[in-house]
């Protein structure tokens, strides 16, 4: 019966390598950048909050880094009035 | 001027202290002036791993406080006469260990030795901080485990952040030592492989040391397994890995894989 359970049970390996990969990905975001982002946060949110008024809780910003490369997503909720009174 | 070498890994158990131990005696075993250094204090276990316990006299604490020279609590080894060993403290703490004092020991250690390696502590706190501070050369021993390689992300992030090499603006090498690892059960999918670990951490690989008895057996004795028995796979894995620290390009194999015909009926059994 040992045999069966051998060929029957699933591997784990390839979860620990997933596992650790999703984990680490966040880690190292949180690790490195947390400042960075931050800031770039606080200074996008000046930029555009001279010209239009958005509110602070519709703003996100996301870093994702991969191997190669970073990217830096920024997406803002912009209220039809904020809008006009900028044009 | 010789090389500082911190062997670390964050996560406790690894075997840090053994592969400290073996690949300073490996070092020492080709001629070379070698000086392993405990800074594990307040929990020292190198002088037992090295069969040196009952020869301590003054430690690396004393030193920094000015108590002892540096001539006096170096132990040369009776095995390997170019191998010393300089003891962590039993009984104090961490906190005795300075800034400025650690980088006059590291700097004294470095004019009269070809390498000087450090043995870190576990954890992230300032004892393994102060033990990488003066690193030319970072061992980053790791379990084909997942915690243990997540502490050692976090390690790669500190040499590369807390180091004086970090901060002057230059690189430190980094190498992975992949300890304890078990060919049957990586192939069976039931342990991390070289491949999924080195993927991982991105890393260059020093060696593969295979889960082996030797190791145990080795420090029973008091012995570095590189002498212990230097033909068991676990020492010719690290003779293997101090060739490569010393700049030499040889393959990496895996310990283990490639079992003699006989291997295959009685190597098992132990198991």
């Amino acid at each position: 019966m040992n045999l069966l359970r051998l060929f029957s049970r699933p591997r784990s390996a390839p979860a620990a390598r997933e596992r650790l990969q999703v984990l680490l990905a966040h880690e190292r975001a949180a690790a490195g950048d947390s400042d960075l982002v931050a800031k770039l946060r606080d200074e996008i949110l000046r930029a555009i909050s001279m010209h239009m008024q958005v509110d602070d809780d519709k703003v996100s910003i996301r870093m994702e880094r991969g191997a190669q490369v970073s990217t830096l997503a920024v997406d803002i909720e912009i209220p039809f009035d904020a809008g006009k009174k900028a044009a | 001027m010789g090389k500082v070498i911190v062997v670390t890994s964050g996560k406790g158990g690894v075997g840090k202290t053994t592969s400290s131990a073996a690949l300073g005696a490996a070092l020492a075993q080709g001629g070379e002036k070698v000086v392993v250094v405990d800074f594990d204090v307040g929990l020292r276990n190198l002088d037992l791993v090295m069969g040196a316990e009952r020869r301590v006299v003054y430690d690396l604490v004393n030193v920094i406080q000015g108590e002892a020279k540096l001539t006096q609590a170096l132990i040369r080894d009776k095995r390997v006469e170019t191998l010393y060993l300089l003891p962590a403290s039993q009984t104090r703490d961490k906190d005795n260990l300075t800034e400025k004092g650690v980088e006059a020991v590291i700097g004294a250690l470095k004019a009269n030795f070809d390498w000087v390696i450090c043995d870190s502590p576990a954890g992230i706190e300032r004892g393994a901080t102060l033990a990488m501070r003066h690193a030319d050369i970072a061992v980053v021993v790791t379990n084909p485990e997942v915690s243990s390689v997540r502490d050692s992300d976090r390690i790669i992030g500190l040499l590369d952040s807390k180091t004086l090499k970090a901060e002057t603006g230059e690189r430190i090498e980094k190498h992975l030592l992949l300890t304890r690892y078990d060919p049957a059960r990586a192939l069976r999918g039931d342990m991390l492989k070289v491949d999924d670990v080195l993927e991982i951490l991105s890393i260059p690989l020093l060696g593969i040391i295979p889960e082996s008895m030797d190791v145990l057996r080795a420090s029973n004795i008091g012995s570095p397994v590189t002498l212990a028995d230097q033909t068991s796979a676990p020492a010719i894995a690290y003779f293997d890995a101090v060739r490569r620290l010393r700049g030499e390009q040889i393959p990496v194999t895996v310990p283990g894989e490639k079992r003699s015909f006989l291997g295959k009926f009685f190597g098992r059994k132990a198991a």
